[in-house]
Formats: C-alpha cells, sequence, structure tokens
C-alpha cells in the first residue's frame, strides 16, 4: 500500500488518510459577488499537475498539507498548515 | 474497418475531440440525422480506448431526478435497436437490475425512485429481500450477517452490451458518410477570436498540424479539465480514478445485474461466463490509470460477503479509467460561454449507458447552436445559478 508522511506521525498507510480537497483562499463572503463565491464553491483546479491539498490523518485527527503529483500519483511533500501557508 | 486517412484538412465544420462512444455517437448522428459530414474526430490514442473500454458496460434509467430519468431511458430506448442501426452485433442483453437495500434508510431511497421512474413510465419497483433470492438463488442474502438484504429497487430494463463494439459501430457509421477520423492526433491548443461578444473558436492546433474551425465538440471525459485550461474556462469538475476488474470465466449462475450501494459492488457475468465487477471511486483526486491492490482486496472482500462460494475463483484482469466527476453528479454537456465550443463531460461513473442519448443530444446541439431540450438541465451555468441537478442518491454505490 502507498505511504504518507503525516507530519507528526510519520510514515503511515494511505488507508489511514482522508483526502479534502484543493487548498483554496476564501473570497470574503461580505464583499464577494455572487459569482465569486460560486467560483470559490464549485470550481477547481481541474488539470493533473503538482497541487496542494488538505488531508487528515484519521486515527490521530491531524490536519495538514500535502503536495501531490497527481498525473504520476507521487506525494511531493506534506507540512502542517500553520507553519507553511501565510495566514491572511 | 476504418478509412485511414493520411492528412489533416485544413479546415472542417465541426472538429470533435475524442473518439470515444460519446464522440464517435455525435459524428455519427450528425452526418446521419443533420446532414454534416465535414467533420474530422480527433484521437490522441486509439479508438474506445478511454472509458469505452474500460466501463462495466452497464445499462439502466433509474435514475431520481425527472431531468436524469427522462434522459437515460431515451437513452435506452435509442440502446435497443442500435444493432440493427449498425448492422454490428453489439450483443445487447436485457438482464434486468437490481440496487440492493440493506438498511430502512435505503429502502426508503428506493422507493422513492421507482415512484420517479413510474411517474416517468421507466418500469422500477420496489420488492423484498425474498424476490431478490429467488432472481439469484446462489446469493447469501445476510451477506455474511454484516449487512443483510432488506429489499432493493428492481429495474427491469437493466443490461449490459460489449462496449468496444459501441465505438466501432458509430466509427464505422460515421466513417461511411465521410467523417475523418483520426487517431494518435493529439490537440495542443485551440485557438478563439474576440467576436465582439466574447471569445468564439476559430482553430485547433494538433500534432499533426493546424485546423481551421469555427466549432469544436469536447468530449474527452478525464482530460477535460485540461481542454478546458486551453479556452480559459474553469469548471467544477475533479478527476479520480474508477477502478474495475474481472473473474475468470465459470458456469453461467448470475443472470441479474447486481448492485450494493452499502457494499460497493455492482457485479454481472458476461456472455463468456467472465464476473465484472466495479467499486466506488479511487478516495483521491489522480490523473493515472493505475490499478492498486487495496482496490482488488477491499472488492473482493465484499463480494465474498454476498457470495462466498466464489472464494475459489481468480481474478484474470483488473484496470481503471479517469472519472471526470461533478458535485452533483449529473453530466455537463451543451453550450459554453465560448462560441462554437461544446461540452461533453461530467460523465463520472455513469458515461456509458448515456452513449447513444449523448450523440444524439450534443449532436443536435452542435448542429443547431441551441442546447436539445433533454440537456437544458446539465449546462455548466448552472453551478454558476446555484440551480445543481441532484443525482447522487442514483449513483449506482455510494461514492
Amino acid at each position: 500500500m502507498k505511504i504518507m508522511t503525516c507530519p507528526i506521525n510519520g510514515p503511515r498507510l494511505i488507508s489511514e488518510f482522508a483526502y479534502a480537497g484543493e487548498l483554496k483562499a476564501m473570497p470574503d463572503p461580505a464583499q464577494a459577488t455572487d459569482e465569486q463565491w460560486a467560483d470559490y464553491v464549485f470550481n477547481k483546479n481541474g488539470p493533473a499537475g503538482i497541487k496542494r491539498e488538505w488531508w487528515c490523518h484519521t486515527s490521530s485527527g491531524v490536519w495538514f498539507i500535502a503536495e501531490r503529483d497527481t498525473s504520476r500519483d507521487v506525494i511531493v511533500r506534506t507540512y502542517l498548515y500553520t507553519t507553511e501557508v501565510p495566514r491572511t | 474497418m476504418f478509412t485511414q486517412h493520411d492528412q489533416l484538412k485544413s479546415s472542417y465544420d465541426v472538429v470533435i475531440i475524442g473518439a470515444g462512444g460519446h464522440g464517435l455517437a455525435a459524428a455519427y448522428y450528425l452526418a446521419r440525422d443533420h446532414g454534416i459530414t465535414n467533420v474530422a474526430v480527433l484521437e490522441k490514442g486509439y479508438i474506445g480506448g478511454g472509458n469505452t473500454g474500460r466501463n462495466t458496460t452497464i445499462i439502466r434509467s433509474n435514475y431520481l431526478t425527472p431531468e436524469g430519468v427522462q434522459f437515460y431511458d431515451e437513452s435506452v430506448r435509442l440502446w435497443q435497436d442500435l444493432s440493427q442501426d449498425f448492422d454490428l452485433n453489439l450483443f445487447y442483453s436485457t438482464r434486468g437490475h437490481f440496487t440492493l437495500a440493506h438498511t430502512d434508510a435505503a429502502m426508503r431511497t428506493m422507493r422513492w425512485r421507482a415512484e420517479v421512474n413510474k411517474h416517468f413510465g421507466v418500469q422500477s419497483e420496489a420488492v423484498d429481500a425474498q424476490s431478490v433470492q429467488e432472481a439469484v438463488p446462489m446469493m447469501d442474502i445476510s451477506c455474511g450477517g454484516h449487512a443483510p438484504v432488506v429489499g432493493a429497487l428492481y429495474h427491469a430494463p437493466g443490461a449490459v452490451a460489449r462496449h468496444d463494439a459501441v465505438a466501432w459501430g458509430y466509427g464505422r457509421g460515421a466513417d461511411r458518410r465521410g467523417v475523418e477520423i483520426h487517431q494518435k492526433t493529439e490537440v495542443l491548443s485551440i485557438e478563439t477570436t474576440d467576436s465582439g461578444s466574447g471569445p468564439a473558436v476559430s482553430g485547433v492546433m494538433t500534432n499533426r498540424g493546424h485546423i481551421s474551425t469555427k466549432r469544436v465538440l469536447c468530449a474527452v471525459a478525464g482530460s477535460t479539465p485540461r481542454l478546458l485550461s486551453m479556452v480559459g474556462l474553469t469548471s467544477p469538475l475533479y478527476i479520480h480514478p474508477l477502478q474495475a476488474m474481472v473473474s475468470e470465466p465459470v458456469k453461467p449462475w448470475l443472470d441479474p445485474i447486481i448492485v450494493s450501494g452499502s457494499l460497493h459492488v455492482y457485479v454481472s457475468q458476461t456472455a463468456r461466463g467472465e464476473l465484472v465487477m466495479g467499486a466506488s471511486l479511487d478516495p483521491y483526486e489522480l490523473h493515472a490509470t493505475r490499478s492498486t491492490l487495496d482496490f482488488a482486496e477491499s472488492l473482493s472482500m465484499h463480494m465474498l460477503e454476498m457470495f462466498p462460494f466464489l472464494g475459489d475463483v481468480k481474478v484474470v484482469r483488473q484496470w481503471a479509467g479517469m472519472a471526470d466527476m461533478t458535485p452533483d453528479f449529473a453530466p455537463i454537456m451543451g453550450k459554453t460561454s465560448v462560441k462554437g465550443f461544446y461540452l461533453d463531460s461530467g460523465w463520472g461513473t455513469w458515461g456509458f449507458k448515456a452513449t447513444p442519448v449523448c450523440g444524439k443530444t450534443m449532436s443536435h446541439t452542435v448542429a443547431t447552436d441551441q442546447p436539445h431540450a433533454l440537456i437544458t438541465g446539465f449546462g455548466l451555468d448552472r453551478f454558476r445559478r446555484y440551480a445543481l441537478t441532484g443525482e447522487k442518491g442514483a449513483a449506482s454505490v455510494g461514492h
């Protein structure tokens, strides 16, 4: 089975993890137009490539970011949201 | 079976990207029903080599929304005389289709689907566990005690067909009417010009040269997001692999098609005796057709819960296709905000059964520049309007 590295618990079987979709910047709900909000809610960065995604190590409840190459099924790296993704 | 064309022409009335069932069906109906034969079908690989040749060949119309039920019912009708149309045996075999319910909640959904279906004249009914046992005597109706079957949705028109022949039949029919099918021809970019009221398609660049055209139909399943990015469109489509596998041939014992959403299994037995089996989508986005042992293990485990006597039967092949999923489990078809760019996508795990009706409705849409009445609920702009067509309850297994 494929191995993914949890930033807290180290390498684990990928069946212990849940994929939760790509990391997207949320527009300000008070300012966004209906169209911008629909774009945020529905549209995806669909083509193959290296993507930043939310994942969860379900047995410990750790949420983190994984960068994956979706054309080759390769996990490039994983890290905690708080340490590497700037808060806006 | 097909004419080999050495060169692309410099222009076509319509360019169809993707020579799978959907693209070839659209080409066939464009030529047959609309008299448009100056058409090129471009295929990066070979005819029917994508999801057309990778699905589990099930045909049904027991959907949940009025849009879905009417659309697929028209498809089932078209399927039934396609062999005659093509003069090619599609091995279309009506088997009956049971969607098993293992809980009261699932049974409630089955009744709901049966009522919607009956309202639109589609043969579906809720049946009890005893009826399932009579139709499939070899099944352990208690599923090992883990998830006893409490009833099912029975859909008599449920059928299977030989999927490769569908692509060949449509391809040959289009070819004979003058459509050019170009295999090993990859689209590198799509050109647009400003028409005054937004962008409009003007040409396509391929690895075998340039084509001028004002109309492009995109029917490329898992590659749709890449094609959309060529014309500057975004969509809610996301790509997950869908795997399937087939067993060695065994004596005929399974006549109907059996689906269990709770156990993540759908299975039918082919005329050759093989069991064709599928389950749910892979759990994360991926643009590749690799197979996994996890899939074979978990599907086998659930198969054995229903059919413990299969313990010694071997799995002989396993494969995957790239399923283009949508948030509401309905397709995305019709016109787009780019003039002359028509989309037939979002076919996720439910595209094979829709092949004929997609060809019919998309050829109408391309020929008249107006969406066919059966597909108005499936436009790309429904997401911008928050007007989804919720079909998730009728997906064959819980995804």
